[in-house]
């Protein structure tokens, strides 16, 4: 199928795109990669009356060091980020979930920021963005530089907590400190199918206790959710094989998960609890 | 060395490896228009009106028009089986006129200078609809009272079908042992990687206008005829090219209304005119395969012996009837009794309307059907007694010492050896391994169980004898035609009425020319897929290729060698019976010196200036082609699969498959038939369904819904083949293009069942997704 | 309309485009390089891959606009002459890992781009790194088996030349 016509803006520097996106108008959409956007435009389910481009942004690409964080520009290529010796060193799960998004060939197109974004529940990365408590860096022509922690940044089956002027510049990720285990466990039918469901799990371990988790769920509501009630089980508490295992049995609590094609709510739920032990016996056993 | 056997690289290659492919879509002549379709957002509604007035007023666009528009010229789309005398047939118009009954049924088209102003004019073609009840479900659709899909006819059931042999009801009555089952087999969509494409372009015009039509097509000359008897056009006026075509699998066999409609546009407008499918209105508008709802019983002894088998089809044929519908799920009727000996057997089918899109061929048509019903069967029946499944079969199946053997189901199978390849499958499977392995996982209660599947096969190539289809109904017969001139230069050309779209034609045939006639494999050249070239032919379909146009290629080139002969006799003043043909030479029996080459005979033939009494110039030959029988493929197909039970999860871990496809004329062909058939096989089993939801719409329009696997979703296959020639066609090929799809659908899930039978399971309906495996666990469990 | 100016197998293009034209349908369309085929709507079946500045994209989910000032590949560019000497092109041949062939440019291109990345993959590398190419003729195997042995070739030719 063919898109519908569009006004094509590409500004190339990080300033212009921040001044041209209020100008592009209420539909404007803003194309970061288009790996979900252009199928969508092809299948004629989004009319943007404009598509601003950062394809040309060189500053949004950049992945850097901040200190005690790193930085991945919005629009860092997933195949980027996956290669790249920082995101590997201190963002070890952003790495290892966004070498299981989609292919080869769309990971060469489809951006970072682009991907949270989009927002879309079943996407790899959000509950990645959620298990790892980022913070979104965004900027508007007029209302400057705001930073919007991940717990707040889906607020609605893809729908972000960004003003439509506003640009998600990059994402600022904490480095993790010693006893921190990761993983993200993904299940789907086929290897370039969406996941049913996926479990990102950050875990911090001191003399065997959990000091800290923070589960991500993929797909099991209309924005990626926490998986709270295992949080609080696992939290204080030594990781035995049972503890764990309990823990787990919590996984699907609060969530609403989506009935399709390819599972109903209940199989979502099991898949939800099998699938967080199969994570953090992952994470823990590195 | 000789050519039959030989693994002869694809002269075929070169173009699709380097792009210079000649795909329908890439043809675009100058001035060529492009139409697009306004498809039926609903399964069933009346159409009330259609307003095209403000998209003919959009840049670039030529014609729009609707089906009234085109009512009085467009006719009805053909098919070609009416499988019973009172056969309910409704009309099928290319573009729908008053109702549409499928959601992706055309109800307009714009025809513009460019293809992106074509989709664009569509937006402003306004359709009052008033929405009909659908008819989504067939077992529904039977009911009394149901709604119909076509209310003039009274029901929804278009026709009973039935075939009975032996005296079933004793052999139930008696049987200790009777089982019986429910197997649905899920609606599919082909989803050949080349979308349908047409392009039509006129010449002259009034009466005389002629059309060369180029289709994404396995059928070239029975759609010509096809396009000629719905458009009135006539047949000479008619030239039809299937260029490169990408796949078929079934979905392009078929006369589809937008080649009719590039036809009437064409003549219409009188400009070259194209269309290309876009993926998600393929899904939608393209024809389905499968879906059927089986009720199988089978009654045995204590011993397993089989004593009789009953079969009861409903068979989803979707709003209408296309080209074969309605035959193919009764291709299954010779079928479900497999490979087995039976007393008694029973088939009963009726075909139903349902309000989605129409079903027809997809590879193996019928016979996967029938072979996943009898293979499931014979694993619940070796699970039913305690018998390991091989040996359930063993009881069972026709010795090789008893072909020709005649079936319960009316064929005679002329050859066959099941014990061969069933002792190299298991042997290459290290069957007995697997199944220690498989007592431990379950001994340990391991969360990830093992299970074996096993199917053992056959199938019914070379479609098809004619005499056959005509006591079928069929409206054509089953033959195939080639015919061989060798050039005044002693180059061959050969030319076949069979259309290859794959298969690698132009590399056997040429393999079987050389080998026939004594001339270099590089001297012989293939035609094929066009009217004007090719006169005759019946196209490509039923892994009929070899085992029919392959044959009449064979015949065709001892034709020539026939002639040829008698002119080399005639110039060596020698007698035939003289005379030997070696290596393209034929020389004069202890006479070494004395003899004429293939090629200076044709040269001779040329010139015509000394020729024998009554034999006419110029070296050729033409052979049409009609088998007396079927052929019968077979083989030991064996699937090890690991089962997650928490997630449900399948993964293939083994695969074997042994064939017995008879001669083989190029194994490495016949290999990738196998592996290609097993990916299709398999997927069935394990990934793929066309899933509508209650209103009728299809949810599975795009890729990411219809699930394909990829090359990371597929096991490594073993292959092998043991080799009994078909005793019916001198050649003593079977034919390979059906064969891994029809045995490897039931391998799979045998093997699933396998592994969870322990818990209790005894099925899982396909395609057997990671949830209907947890589900049928649960299920099973609680029993 | 934006003007691009996109460097196509060797060849430079100067075009004014609508925004929204398709990479795939420029090339199939504008500039007749047909040997680039569409398959799907929806970035699966990857019939449509070709290199976009070195690496492979699905040229149906990429704009003309947005390919310009860089340079594009299509399976067209690997053998000028039409010879198909490339060493994928000759595996795939070799390997018969095609049959309809409908797949086959993307299939190679998306070789070359794995085989760039990974000169040495496993049959499981492999399998995962032509995940989003979709052939429904070959079952895979082969395809496979031709990239195994085209790495190899191509590895033994960076080390004579």
């Amino acid at each position: 199928m063919i898109p519908p016509t569009f006004e094509y803006l590409r500004p190339e520097s990080l300033d212009e795109a921040v001044r041209m996106l209020p100008d592009a108008g209420e539909d404007a959409k803003v194309l970061a990669g288009g790996q979900s956007l252009m199928p969508l435009l092809r299948l004629r389910l989004a009319y943007p009356d404009a598509l601003v481009d950062l394809d040309r942004v060189a500053e949004l690409r950049e992945i850097r060091d901040d200190g005690d964080a790193i930085v991945i520009g919005a629009t860092a290529t997933h195949h980027q980020v996956v290669r790249d010796p920082l995101v590997r060193e201190h963002a070890p799960l952003v790495a290892a979930a966004t070498a299981t998004v989609a292919d080869p060939a769309v990971r060469h197109r489809g951006t970072f920021g682009g991907s949270l974004a989009h927002a879309d529940p079943a996407g790899d990365l959000p509950a990645v963005a959620l298990a790892l408590d980022v913070v979104m860096l965004a900027r508007s022509a007029s209302g400057g530089d705001r930073e919007i922690p991940a717990r707040e940044f889906f607020v609605d089956w893809m729908t972000t907590a960004l003003e439509p002027d506003e640009l998600l510049t990059g994402v600022r990720i904490r480095k993790p400190g010693p006893g921190w285990g990761f993983h993200y466990e993904k299940f789907h039918r086929t290897a370039q199918a969406w996941a049913i469901v996926g479990v990102a799990c950050a875990v911090r371990r001191v003399q065997g206790a959990v000091e800290d988790v923070r589960i991500g769920l993929t797909n099991m509501g209309s924005v990626p959710l926490r998986a709270s009630a295992v949080e609080e089980r696992l939290g204080g508490g030594t990781l035995s094989d049972s503890a764990l295992r309990e823990a787990s049995e919590h996984a699907a609590e609060g969530t609403e998960p989506p009935a399709d094609l390819h599972g109903s709510a209940d199989y979502r739920r099991h898949l939800a609890r099998v699938l967080t032990r199969r994570a953090l016996t992952a994470a823990t056993t590195r | 060395m000789t050519e039959i056997g030989h693994a002869r690289l694809r002269s075929e290659d070169t173009r699709l490896i380097t792009g210079r492919t000649r795909w329908t879509d890439n043809l675009t002549p100058a001035g060529t228009l492009h139409v697009a379709y306004l498809r039926s957002p609903h399964a069933h509604a009346r159409i009330d009106n259609v307003d095209v007035e403000a998209a003919k007023r959009r840049p670039n666009v030529v014609a729009v028009l609707s089906g009234k528009d085109l009512a009085e010229e467009q006719g009805a789309l053909p098919c070609a089986w009416q499988v019973t005398e009172d056969m309910k047939l409704p009309a099928h118009p290319p573009m729908a006129v008053d109702e549409v009954r499928y959601a992706g049924e055309p109800v307009a088209c714009v025809v513009a200078r460019d293809r992106y102003s074509a989709v664009d004019a569509l937006e402003d073609i306004d359709v009052d609809y008033t929405p009909l009840p659908p008819v989504v479900d067939m077992e529904q659709a039977v009911q009394e009272g149901a709604d119909l899909v076509h209310s003039d006819m009274g029901t929804n059931a278009s026709y009973t079908w039935v075939f009975e042999q032996g005296d079933l009801d004793a052999a139930m009555r008696d049987a200790p042992v009777v089982l019986e089952r429910r197997f649905v087999q899920q609606r599919l969509i082909p989803t050949a990687m080349e979308p349908r494409a047409v392009l039509c372009e006129p010449d002259g015009s009034g009466p005389t206008m002629d059309f060369t039509l180029h289709s994404a097509t396995q059928i070239p000359h029975i759609l010509r005829l096809m396009l000629s008897v719905v458009t009135e056009i006539p047949e000479h006026r008619i030239r039809v090219v299937a260029p490169d075509v990408g796949g078929g699998f079934g979905s392009k066999l078929q006369v589809y209304g937008e080649e009719v409609l590039a036809l009437l546009l064409a003549r219409r407008l009188g400009r070259p005119v194209k269309w290309t499918e876009s993926r998600s209105e393929g899904n939608m508008a393209a024809h389905h395969g499968r879906d059927q709802i089986q009720k199988v019983t089978l009654a045995a002894d204590r011993d397993g012996i089989i004593k009789g088998l009953k079969v009861e089809l409903l068979a989803d044929m979707g709003a209408y009837l296309m080209l074969v519908t309605p035959g193919v799920p009764l291709l299954g009727a010779f079928m479900f009794n497999g490979i087995y000996k039976m007393d008694a057997y029973s088939f009963t089918c009726t075909g139903v309307f349902t309000n989605k899109t129409p079903t027809d061929a997809y590879r193996g048509a019928g016979r996967p059907e029938a072979t996943f019903a009898i293979e499931r069967l014979m694993d619940e029946l070796a699970a039913e007694l305690g018998v390991d499944p091989i040996e359930v079969r063993r009881r069972n199946w026709i010795r090789h010492e008893e072909f020709p053997y005649d079936t319960i189901a009316g064929l005679t199978y002329d050859t066959g050896n099941y014990e061969a390849a069933t002792e190299k499958a298991l042997a290459l499977f290290e069957y007995d391994k697997l199944r220690a392995e498989q007592k431990d996982r379950r001994e340990r209660r391991d969360p990830v169980q093992l299970g074996i599947g096993v199917s053992t096969y056959t199938e019914m190539c070379g479609l098809a004898p004619s005499r056959v289809l005509g006591s079928l109904s069929y409206g054509a017969g089953g033959w195939e035609h080639a015919s061989v001139r060798v050039l005044p230069s002693g180059k061959v050309e050969v030319v076949t009425g069979s259309s290859a779209h794959g298969q690698g034609h132009e590399t056997a045939w040429a393999q079987i020319a050389s080998d026939r006639l004594g001339v270099p494999f590089e001297d012989v050249k293939v035609l094929h897929g066009d009217t004007a070239v090719s006169p005759k032919g019946m196209d490509t379909y039923g892994s009929r290729s070899l085992a029919v146009g392959g044959v009449a290629l064979y015949r065709a080139c001892d034709k020539v060698v026939e002639k040829a002969k008698a002119i080399a006799a005639h110039l060596l003043e020698a007698s035939e019976d003289d005379l030997d043909f070696g290596g393209g030479r034929f020389s004069v029996r202890g006479v070494e010196a004395a003899g004429l080459s293939i090629q200076e005979v044709s040269q001779a033939a040329f010139a015509a200036h000394d020729l024998p009494e009554g034999v006419e110039p110029t070296l050729d030959s033409d052979v049409t082609h009609d088998p007396d029988n079927f052929s019968f493929p077979h083989g030991t197909h064996l699937c090890a699969v690991e089962v997650d039970t928490e997630t449900g999860f399948t993964k293939i871990r083994e695969y074997v498959a042994v064939d017995d496809v008879g001669t083989v004329v190029n194994p490495m062909i016949v290999e990738g038939q196998v592996h290609g058939g097993l990916a299709q096989g398999i997927a069935q089993a394990l990934y793929e369904e066309a899933v509508y939801d209650a209103d009728g719409n299809l949810t599975t329009t795009t890729m990411a819904d219809y699930l394909l696997p990829s090359a990371a979703d597929l096991p490594h296959f073993t292959t092998d083949r043991t080799e009994t020639p078909a005793a019916g066609n001198p050649l003593g090929v079977k034919g390979v293009g059906e064969a891994g799809t029809i045995a490897s659908t039931p391998a799979v899930v045998n093997a699933i069942v396998d592994a969870l039978r322990p818990s209790g399971v005894r099925d899982v309906p396909m395609p057997c997704t990671p949830e209907r495996v947890w589900t049928a666990l649960r299920e099973g469990g609680a029993r | 309309m934006p003007r691009i100016r996109v460097e196509v197998d060797g060849e430079t293009y100067e075009d004014d485009v609508e925004p929204r034209l398709l990479l795939v349908h420029y090339l199939r369309e504008r500039l007749g390089k047909v040997g680039t085929p569409v398959g799907c709507d929806t970035t699966n079946c990857g019939a449509c891959t070709v290199l976009l500045d070195g690496l492979s994209v699905k040229s149906c989910s990429v704009l003309a606009v947005q390919a310009d000032g860089l340079p594009v590949t299509t399976v067209e560019g690997l053998s000028l002459d039409g010879t198909g000497d490339h060493p994928l092109q000759q595996a795939f041949h070799r390997a018969h890992a095609l049959q309809c062939g409908y797949c086959t440019p993307g299939m190679i291109m998306a070789s070359l781009d794995l085989l760039r990345d990974n000169p040495d993959p496993s049959e499981q590398e492999v399998r995962e790194g032509l995940e989003g190419n979709l052939c429904r003729c070959t079952g895979y195997q082969n395809i496979v088996r031709a990239v195994r042995s085209a790495a190899t070739e191509m590895r033994g030719r960076e080390v004579t030349s």
